[in-house]
């Protein structure tokens, strides 16, 4: 009994640690995303330096819920990992580019530099492409017979897969557009407004398109939602249709934020928007941490192993989340040109 | 030779994380250094070590963000490319790598941020803390990986479960298991005299390019005392190490020593050629006795040979056997230059001595060349098994087809010599150039309302009005 509710606790930290992936690295690669539309250098130094502190940070979350995965659902990473091998090989070396370009663009010369500029914001595209494939070929479901991924190597790639990926970047960039309105000044405050509201549009109608067209993925999902080809279920129906209400909602107070020149308002109602997204997600898949092949009682790790981890991780995430909160909190302020170290 | 997906994990693997040990091997030692130089310059307030200071660190960003983001491809390795090894261990070593997730990387990643990007936004004592604490993760980071490797070389404490899988049934019996206590002072000594080869080399290459003297001249010396007092203690911790593998993994010594008969007298080998088909070593050159005497504290003591093994048990031989003897011929070169470095210091004649100059912009790069060399020996010799004794390496393997895992080696290599060859060149130009000695006026500052600094908040630099910005 206790066992179940180990393996529940842990499926509950782990998607909170991508969570807080997406809510934090989600702006990183944002920024990213929106360096080509940057007008120059000095601004697109800005733009780095507005994420520079705090990205490594940021992607430790992704490390956290890679090995929490492993660590806690060894089963699960073992079939899922070779199922996406190819997409997270891809993301693997995007990220590779767009971290090491932090350094790297302020060490290279006039080339180099240029490389290094292009190196950053195309890594962030692609990891972020490679995140939605994987979300998208994993939302999909995943080959599996007796724990062993038995599909191809190239399953992930569908219609599916791409639109999710599509829908990915675009609201990856709106966090990051989010990020820049809260964290820069004059010009490119205003620009970074205007992109807020494009891609607010853009990752409406991609939230959107994502939504129905997981509905057709499967129809466990389209039943729990109350919906089947051809009635609905209104008590179920009901309960669960304000979720794709309140994300509209929430899409509208973004834009009206930006309009109006809020300064930290847009970031966060984006990163409601994807919490939104994501519980919704949740609720289709529910219960499965490999969808419709294996819950996480069937991919629990053992359970001393699961208990040693939670006595770690009962006092370490606490103090975790407060010195990241310390250490966002010590670079509050715009970003400036003193920033840089170099 | 066939390349199926187990030999091209194998590469992967091998090539991957042979590319990220370079990092930490380097940026273990340096955080710590960095910390001394910090805590120099707060306790002295002599500009020298602030100037030092701010020269390596920018050498550790770029060492690190190399590092942390060659990392996170290996911590996903184990499931795309070793899955079933995933499945299998998973319930032992996967909560040793969640504590180093949280007690290490988090910290190391965090306090980063406030140590390069908060030079000027907090007061100096809390930016030492922030060193330190990078410092403090790196170190706690390589234990907990330390005692997962440690574990699979020398497994204890777990059980099989009903499906087949491995618990633990002692987690203390796992992570202190036989060879964590020795594989990790070896490492982290290693690490430590990485970087003292690296700085000790750099400080003389600057000298004697006549740059940066007063900077040079200090970080000279703090190299070689680090040199000249754990390159000795390296030695007898790698003694150690091998008492403890010549216990638990015996076919891996004869490996690394290249014998094949069981006898007395055991040699130790200075030079020969392992081949494996005829099942001895060609021209063998070495000292009978000495190598019984070693591993075992007695000349005459009867050890075993590789013959000793049924075929299928044995580890490569050549790379252990060749992987070992670079490692220890660096090692012994980094005790000739400490014990050389603390003649001429003792002297005072450590400024003029050019040759010795010479030989250490020479030696600059032998950590890495032991550290990779003696985790090629360490692992080439465990096999064939990835977990010693209990699975094996070709057991563990995902199913991803070959032409997949060729795909991904293949832009691994590509990605990682362009990478890697750009941050090396971006790290020597650094080192070229020399510590800035240069005292800028201070800036003013135009803080936006907000900031740290209009706040009151006193930089690290406001406490010393002599000195400027760097
Ligand atoms: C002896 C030490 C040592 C060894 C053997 C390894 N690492 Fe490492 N690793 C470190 C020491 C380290 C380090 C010192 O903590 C980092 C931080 C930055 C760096 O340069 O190295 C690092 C970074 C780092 C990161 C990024 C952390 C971050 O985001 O800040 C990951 C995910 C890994 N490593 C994972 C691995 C895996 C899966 C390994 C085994 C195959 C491995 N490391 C071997
Ligand atoms: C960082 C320094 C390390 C280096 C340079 C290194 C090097 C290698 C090499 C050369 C191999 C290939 C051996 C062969 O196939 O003949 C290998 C295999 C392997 N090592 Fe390590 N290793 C390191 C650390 C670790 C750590 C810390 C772990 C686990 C926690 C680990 C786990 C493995 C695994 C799972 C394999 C796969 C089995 C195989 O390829 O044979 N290694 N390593
Ligand atoms: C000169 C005397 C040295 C001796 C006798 C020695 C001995 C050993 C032995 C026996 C091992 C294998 C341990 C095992 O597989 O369990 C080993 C591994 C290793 N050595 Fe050395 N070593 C020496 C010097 C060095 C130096 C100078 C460095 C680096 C600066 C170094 C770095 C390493 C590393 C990174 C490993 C792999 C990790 C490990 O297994 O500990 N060694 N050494």
């Amino acid at each position: 009994m206790f066992g179940i509710e180990l393996s529940m606790i842990w499926a509950v930290l782990i998607a909170v640690a991508v969570f807080l992936y997406v809510a934090l690295d989600g702006f990183d690669l944002g920024v990213g995303i929106l360096f080509p539309f940057a007008k120059d250098r000095h601004e697109r130094d800005q733009m780095q330096a507005a994420i520079a502190p705090v990205w490594d940070g940021n992607e430790t979350w992704l490390v956290l819920g890679g090995g929490g995965l492993f660590a806690a659902f060894p089963k699960a990473y073992a079939a899922l990992m070779p199922a996406l091998y190819l997409p997270i090989i891809l993301m693997l070396l995007a990220l590779i580019f767009r971290g090491v370009a932090f350094e790297f663009r302020h060490h290279g010369r006039e080339r180099g530099r240029k490389w290094w500029t292009v190196a950053f914001s195309a890594g962030s595209i692609v990891a972020a492409a490679a995140q939605g494939l994987i979300l998208g070929a994993f939302v999909q479901g995943v080959n599996v017979v007796d724990g062993v991924f038995v599909g191809g190597p190239l399953d992930w790639l569908t219609p599916f897969s791409i639109l999710v990926a599509a829908a990915l970047v675009a609201g990856y960039a709106l966090l990051g557009a989010g990020w820049l309105v809260y964290k820069t000044q004059g010009e490119l405050f205003e620009r970074a407004r205007a992109w807020v509201k494009q891609l607010a549009l853009l990752t409406a109608m991609g939230m959107g398109a994502v939504s129905l067209a997981t509905l057709g993925v499967d129809p466990r999902v389209t039943y729990r939602w109350g919906l089947t080809m051809t009635s609905i279920d209104w008590s179920t129906f009901i309960v669960l249709a304000p979720l794709p209400i309140v994300a509209g909602g929430l899409c509208f107070l973004l834009w009206r934020g930006a309009d109006k020149g809020q300064h930290l308002q847009p970031y966060l109602y984006t990163v409601c928007l994807f919490l939104v997204g994501y519980v919704g997600l949740a609720i289709s898949l529910w219960p499965y941490i490999i969808p419709f092949a294996m819950t996480p009682q069937e991919a629990a790790a053992a359970d001393n192993a699961l208990s040693l981890m939670l006595w770690g991780a009962l006092p370490m995430l606490p103090i975790i989340l407060g010195y990241t909160a310390y250490v966002y909190w010590l670079f509050r302020a715009k970003v400036s040109d003193e920033a840089s170290y170099h | 030779m066939e390349f199926d997906a187990l030999l091209l994990s194998r590469l992967q693997f091998a090539f991957t994380v042979g590319f990220h040990i370079i990092f930490p091997a380097f940026t273990i030692g340096l955080a710590s250094f960095l910390a001394v130089l910090e805590g120099l310059w707060l306790a002295t307030k002599k500009p020298v070590y602030r100037n030092l200071y701010l020269f390596w660190v920018k050498i550790f960003a770029l060492s690190f963000g190399m590092g942390v983001v060659s990392g996170v491809v290996m911590s996903y390795q184990f499931g795309t490319n070793w899955s079933v090894f995933s499945t299998q261990v998973g319930s032992v070593i996967g909560p040793l790598l969640a504590y180093e997730v949280l007690t290490a990387f988090f910290l190391e990643a965090s306090f980063l941020g406030v140590m390069l990007f908060g030079w000027k936004k907090v007061g100096p004592k809390l930016h030492f803390f922030a060193t330190c604490m990078v410092a403090f993760g790196t170190l706690m980071s390589a234990f907990w990986i330390l005692a997962a490797n440690s574990w699979m070389q020398t497994p204890q404490g777990f059980a099989f479960a009903d499906d087949g899988t491995m618990v633990a049934t002692n987690f203390v019996d796992v992570i202190f298991n036989p060879s964590t206590p020795s594989r990790f002072m070896h490492m982290v000594l290693a690490a430590f005299l990485t970087t003292a080869m690296v700085v000790a080399g750099a400080s003389a290459f600057a000298l004697l390019a006549r740059k940066a003297i007063a900077e040079s001249r200090i970080a000279l010396r703090m190299g070689i005392l680090m040199m000249a007092i754990v390159a000795p203690l390296q030695v007898v911790v790698g003694h150690e190490s091998g008492v403890v593998a010549h216990e638990h993994q015996p076919a891996k010594v004869a490996a690394m020593e290249g014998w094949w008969e069981t006898q007395a007298q055991q040699p130790t080998l200075l030079f020969g050629w392992p081949d494996e088909g005829n099942e001895t070593t060609h021209a063998a050159i070495g000292i009978p006795g000495m190598g019984s005497w070693f591993v075992a504290g007695d000349a005459n003591a009867e050890l075993e040979g590789l013959k000793a093994f049924p075929k299928e048990d044995r580890p490569p031989v050549w790379m252990t056997f060749w992987g070992f003897r670079v490692m220890v011929g660096m090692g012994l070169i980094m005790v000739a230059l400490g014990v050389w470095g603390a003649a001429l210091w003792v002297f005072r004649r450590v400024d003029g001595a050019k040759w010795y100059q010479r030989a250490l912009v020479l030696a600059a790069p032998s950590g890495f060349v032991a550290v990779l060399a003696g985790w090629i020996s360490a692992e080439v010799g465990r096999q064939p098994y990835v977990v010693y004794g209990v699975l094996r390496t070709a057991d563990a393997v995902s199913p991803v087809p070959a032409g997949s895992i060729a795909l991904s080696l293949l832009f691994f290599m590509v990605v990682y010599a362009i990478v890697f060859t750009a941050g090396a060149l971006y790290i020597l130009r650094l080192m070229a150039k020399g510590p800035d000695t240069e005292e800028e006026p201070p800036k003013d500052t135009r803080e936006p309302p907000g900031s740290p600094l209009a706040t009151g908040v006193k930089s690290a630099t406001d406490k010393t009005p002599a000195s400027g910005e760097a």
